[in-house]
This record gives C-alpha cells, structure tokens and sequence, in this order.
C-alpha cells in the first residue's frame, strides 16, 4: 500500500502539522517533504483526531440484522469518525458464551471498516441469574474485558457484588446500566412536570442514582473497576463526584443526547426522542456538560440504538426506546462542548478515543498521533454546518433525534488500518474496505 | 376546529363557543324529533382500543342525532387483537373515507399521534388516552355546571369564581387532567384532594391547589365536588393500604355529604362504585348531577362533532 501524506492538519493541540501513513502506522508527523508515489490529502483547517472509540455501540448482529449489522453499523461508525465500537451484549443469541463474541470480532474484521470489540454479557441470557463464563470470553480470541447486562441493571446486589469481585481476575471491568427495577416499571419518560401533564409513567432520576451509589459503595468495598453506562441526571454526577473523591476506581460516559437534548422534545410525542434512561431536563444536561468538563464524567459513548420503522411509528407506550448516533456523536459534543467552552479538541480526543480505549483495555486504539502509532485517525472539519438528513445516516436504521437540526462540523476523512474508510466525506464500498482489510491481516 | 386532543389546547372562546353550541344541541333533544340532518353523509368512526360502553354510545348517540354514519370499530375481536399497528388501521379507515375518529386508547397520545402523522386526513376527537387528557368529559362536565349556576343565561358565560374540589386518583386520571386545564381556562379555581401516592410528583405548573385533607377542603364549602372513581387494584401498587381506608379518608360518605351546603353540586363522572368514593345518599341527592352529565354529554359531542366535521370555529 502506498504511503499517505496529510498536510496541514491541525492537530488537537491546536498545532499544526503534516502526517504520513505507511505500512499501518503513522510513520512521521511534522513537516515532511513531498515523496514520489505519495497520496496527498489537503487537510488545511481540518482537525486531525484519534479514531474514535466507541464504548458503547449496538449492532444488532447476530439476531436483529433488520435493524443492523456489523457491517452496516460500523459504516455508520467510520461515517461518524469511529475506528473501534465496543458491541454491546444484548444480540440474540446473547453474547455470553466464547463462541458469539468470537464471531462477532471476526465478522468486523472481515468487514474492515472499524475494530469491532465485543463486550460480554454479565449475566447467562441478560437474566441476572448467574454469571456468564466471563473467564472464557476474556480467554478468547476476542479478548473481552468490558462485561455489561446493558438494556438490564444488574440488580441483584449480591450478582453484582460477586461480578464485580471476579472480573479482577481478568482486569475486566463491569459496566453497568442503572436501573433500579421497580422504580421505573413502565417507565416510558422523565418523572417531573412534564411526565405529569403527558400522562407518560414517570422514570424517576433516584431509580438511576440509587443504583450507581449503591454500586459505586460496592466497587469500593470489594477494590473493583466499575463503569457506569450513559449517565443521565445531576444527582447522578453528584454521586459519581464524590465517589472519584472517595478514590474510587469508577468511571461514567454520557450520551451525546443527553449533552445536547431535553425532555420538552416529548410533548409532541414522536418516539423518535424515546430513549432509555429518557431524556432529562435542561438543568441536568447543564450539570453532564460540566461534568464532562470537570472529569467527573470521563467517556462520551454513543448508545447507538438502530431500531426499524416499526418500532418507532407506533404510539409512545408500544414504541421501543433507543435512537442512532454514531453518525451524529462528533458533532454533537461540537455543538453541545466545544462550541460552548466545555471542551477543547484535545478533550474531544480525550473523551471520545483515549479514555474509552484505555476503560475497555482496547490495544491499538486511542492514541496520540504520534510516529509509531498504528494509523487510527479521523479527519474533522470543524468549520462546516450542515442540516443532518437522511444522507447523513449510514446505517441501516434512521430512527435519529437530529433529522432537520442543523449540526456543526463534519468528518471528512476516516483511516482506520492506515487505509481510508472515508474519503472527502464519502464512504468508500464495502468490496475495496473488505479487500484492504484482507490485505492488512497478512 | 381541525381536531379536539386536549383542554389544555383550548382558548377560552374556543370552549365557550363549543358550550354554546352544546346548548343550541341540548335544545335539539327536548324536540320530539331529537335527529338533526348536519352530518348526513359523514362517516364517523368511534375506535376504541379499550372498553367502554359508556362513552362510546354516547358519542354513538351523537353522532347519529346528527345523522352521520357511525362505525364501531372495538379493538377487541378486530384485527387490533392479532397486532396490527395503529397506522395500519388509520390507514384502513382513511381507505373507507373515515371523515371522523374518535379514538380512545390506553397509550397517552395515540389520538396526537393519529392526528399528526398523516396516515389519515379525518378531525380526530380524543374520547380518553392513557392518563393524558379526556376533554369531552371535561367539557360536558363544565357544561353541566355551567347550567346549573347559570340555568337559562348560561350561553357566553364562563365558570368565573367557581371553587372546583376533585377527589380521587389524580396521578392516573385524565378527567381530572382535561378538568384541570379547561376549569382553569373558563375562570374558575380548582382544589385537587388525594393521597399523596395519588399525585403526580411535581404539580406546580397545574393551576390547582394540592390537598390530601378532604374534610378541610369541604369545610371552604365549595361549589362542586367532583368524585373520581378509585380502581381498587390500586392497592396492589401500594397507593393505599386498602379499600376501607381510602373510603374512610377520601370517599364521599354520609357524614361529609351532610356537612356540604345545599346548593353544592356532587358530580363523578362514572361509572361509581358506590360505598367506595361515594355514598349512595350523596350519588342519589337532588344535589348529585350524575345523570345530567350523562344527558350533556351527548349534547357536548355533538357539538364537537359539529365543529370539526362541518368547519366551524376556525
């Protein structure tokens, strides 16, 4: 494969400077010198970041391959600047044995848009029973280290306790969804005004919280990693605030919803905005931006939840909770972080690809553009603006909350393996992808 | 008026027209001939995806009393049964040249969303969803007030400084919701009374007042009380311990009915369980408008279908 050249790219820390990509890796950053048989890229005002990692992707596959696959998600994932999704458990079958978190690894490498990292299940079947053979999925070729019931709270406090405990042996770390059961049976909004006057079930911010300090007392006691999945409340970085302060090992993501949409989006009741935890208010989506800021909250991952028609075109109650974001995720911490001060682009890098890489102990992901590295990168421009459309989804599902909102900044160049995945904004077939990634394999 | 969702939605023009217009119907029904011929040609669908005989012949009553064509279309033993979506069926009935639905649904926001998503071009009138809002019964509620204090006079009038008391299960109620806003928008002021467990979480954008002391709140002797009535599985979810409790603390029973003025209207909109939210002495009383509700609202859908099957105030 010939060697890339990108020049002027300004890198995260606001300097600028040409990158070129062989053999796989980064192989020199600075100002380099033209080179014969070289492919140049112009990247003047673009923004050269990490690839993006996503803790938390849905991808459907195996079992609901209606709503998407591997492929298909994580061509949406290289679309959105993503070079590695962690795939959530929750298929069918399960991924909660060796032999399903293999093939799903294999299948996106076979697909070669982005590492796909299998997360396993906690749990036998997402039942919150008895432990999944979390020994056998670390053991594997997949290498799993991140184990979620997600889509479930683990609430068994004592299954939880023993999860956390026999995750250490592998350094794994349990990511949890808090939930408490029983406080949102039915659930289907925020609890609060606006619950009440909709006469939607209220899910109440305590349900979450409650878990998430029970959880946080429980990773203390028995000295365990613990993660917590798309934080959604004020109260919620309250706790984990004072658990980082307390030392201890917690971590927490949010949603790019979360950081940028409200609850009042419910009124017209369009399940297009039914997610799960639901949208909050806007003094929450204040207390997660500055969270983020702070470092209390240390992950922005994308809980892209493809879902059909079907599931969305129906009355609020009957209609399944989730919504895309992998294509949107950038831009969106762009209008709801950056552009408000939250965040400079080497917190983006930090939150969207270094951190979740280091939390799901993902290798090869994450790092700084620096020689050496292996060539994991995206390419932003951030001065665009676009009103995000159909166009701009590249998954199977279009079930996103940002259809007709206009977003700022676009990704205009993906490399993933040292090859491009996106060029000038456009994804590149699945037959070439699938051949350089056969290529890289060897 | 395209379609009727909510009270909520309502100017006050909007819902004294619509009384008004109830008026010139409930003049229609004292005729020998109760059938007017407005509607002829109209079809209206009354699709209810959950029971409830009353409501659905009263509208059935209206409808025909304006001579539309009305089709039953009950969830139970139709299609709707083997799991066919919502869309499909508007899309069925919008194929048969539905020119009216009139939906009532356990889903808070079925009637929004089958008025919004363009599976069918008919007004839409929401006879009850989920614990959202039931505007008709609110209307035909404040109607009956309205000619109770006003009798003969009552046309162009609001409820101006009427004190409204409703007792009962707020938080799963949509008559106490639909009651809520229009009382609000027609003038008059509103006291919720319930269990604590029985109230929405946070209420302070409601124009009402929260009590959970009934006996206080009919001490103020207010102009009506409204019983609401109370599901006893309620229970099961720890609402309430059981059902001799709730009816010792909040039902209506002989010693508090004997303690309200004589000129206090007793109002529920049913069906009642008597001996539970109410006695039989207070639900049988001269002061009791429970079959006078049942009479204006037929009256009141009328007029609702009036104006939005005919186009009148727009």
């Amino acid at each position: 494969m010939a060697a890339t050249i990108i020049r002027g790219a300004t890198l995260p820390d606001g300097t600028r400077a040409d990158l070129k990509l062989e053999g796989g890796l980064i192989a020199e950053v600075g100002s380099i010198a033209g080179a014969s048989g070289a492919e140049t890229i112009d990247a003047d005002g673009l923004i050269a970041l990490p690839g993006l990692v996503d803790l938390h992707t849905h991808l459907r596959e195996p079992g609901y391959e209606a709503s998407e696959t591997i492929l298909t998600g994580t061509q949406a994932a290289a679309a959105g600047g993503y070079t590695a999704v962690f795939a959530m458990a929750n298929t069918y079958p399960v991924a909660d044995t060796a032999g399903v978190v293999e093939q799903e690894a294999r299948i996106g490498r076979a697909a070669g848009y982005a590492t796909v990292q299998p997360i396993g299940a906690v749990t036998v079947g997402l039942k919150g029973e008895r432990l999944a053979e979390i020994g056998a999925m670390a053991a594997s070729q997949a290498n799993v280290r991140v184990f979620s019931d997600d889509g479930f709270c683990v609430f068994d406090p004592l299954l939880m306790r023993r999860a956390l405990e026999y995750v250490k042996a592998f350094d794994g770390v349990v990511a949890q969804h808090a939930q408490e059961p029983r406080l949102t049976q039915g659930a289907q909004m925020n609890e609060g005004a606006l619950s009440g006057e909709l006469g939607l079930a209220g899910w109440p911010a305590v349900a979450e919280e409650s878990i998430i300090a029970r959880d946080v007392l429980l990773a203390e006691h028995v000295g365990s990693r613990l993660h917590i999945c798309h934080l959604s409340t004020a109260g919620s970085v309250e706790v984990v605030r004072w658990a980082k302060a307390r030392g201890i090992a917690v971590t927490a993501e949010v949603t790019p919803h979360h950081l940028l949409l409200t609850e009042d989006l419910i009124a017209g009741y369009d399940a297009r905005f039914k997610v799960n935890p639901p949208l909050r208010t806007a003094e929450d989506v204040q207390a997660l931006r500055e969270a983020v800021a702070d470092g209390t909250i240390d992950i922005v991952a994308t809980d892209h939840a493809p879902h059909p028609l079907e599931a969305k075109e129906v009355e609020w109650d009957a209609a399944a909770n989730g919504m895309v974001g992998l294509e949107s995720a950038l831009s969106v911490v762009q209008a709801a972080l950056v552009e408000p001060g939250h965040l400079d682009w080497a917190g983006v890098a930090r939150v969207m690809s270094a951190t979740p890489a280091r939390i799901g102990r993902l290798a090869g992901q994450g790092a700084d553009l620096v020689a050496g590295v292996p060539a994991e990168l995206t390419l932003v421009d951030p001065a665009a603006s676009r009103e995000f459309g159909l166009g701009d989804l590249r998954g199977r599902s279009v079930n996103s909350p940002y259809l007709g909102r206009t977003l700022p900044g676009a990704v205009v160049h993906t490399f993933h393996q040292g090859y491009a995945t996106v060029r000038d904004g456009a994804l590149r077939p699945a037959d070439e992808i699938a051949a350089l990634a056969a290529g890289s394999e060897r | 008026m395209r379609h009727l969702l909510s009270t909520k939605a309502l100017t006050r023009d909007e819902a004294i027209g619509l009384l008004d217009i109830a008026e010139d119907m409930a003049a229609v029904q004292e005729r020998e001939v109760k059938k007017l011929p407005t509607l002829r040609g109209k079809t209206v669908v009354n699709l209810f995806f959950e029971d409830s005989t009353r409501t659905r012949i009263s509208f059935e009553a209206a409808a025909k009393r304006l001579s539309a064509d009305v089709i039953n279309f009950s969830a139970k033993g139709s299609s709707v049964s083997k799991g066919e979506s919502l869309k499909d069926t508007a899309q069925t009935l919008q194929a048969m040249g539905a020119d009216g639905v009139v939906i009532r649904h356990p889903a808070s926001g079925a009637p929004h969303l089958l008025a919004t998503s363009g599976w069918i071009d008919a007004g839409v009138v929401n006879a009850g969803d989920g614990t959202h809002e039931h505007p008709t019964q609110a209307l035909l509620d404040a109607f009956t007030m309205r000619r109770r204090i006003h009798g003969a006079a009552a046309r162009g009038k609001g409820l101006d400084g009427i004190r409204v008391v409703i007792v009962g299960d707020i938080l799963h109620s949509r008559v106490a919701r639909s009651n809520v806003w229009l009382l609000e928008t027609l003038g008059a002021e509103t006291t919720l009374v319930a269990p604590p467990t029985l109230v929405p979480v946070d209420t302070a954008g409601w124009p009402a007042q929260i009590s959970h002391d009934l006996d206080a709140s009919l001490a103020e002797h207010p102009d009506v009380v409204m019983m609401l009535r109370i599901q006893a599985e309620r229970m099961h979810g720890a609402f309430f311990p059981d059902s001799r409790e709730y009816s010792r603390l909040w039902g209506l029973d002989d010693g508090r009915f004997a303690q309200l003025p004589a000129t206090t209207m007793v109002m529920h909109p049913g069906p009642m369980n008597r001996g539970l939210e109410i006695a039989a002495a207070a639900a049988d009383s001269p002061q009791s408008t429970v079959r006078e509700q049942v009479a204006n609202g037929v009256s009141v859908r009328m007029a609702a279908l009036y104006l939005l099957l005919s186009g009148g105030l727009d």
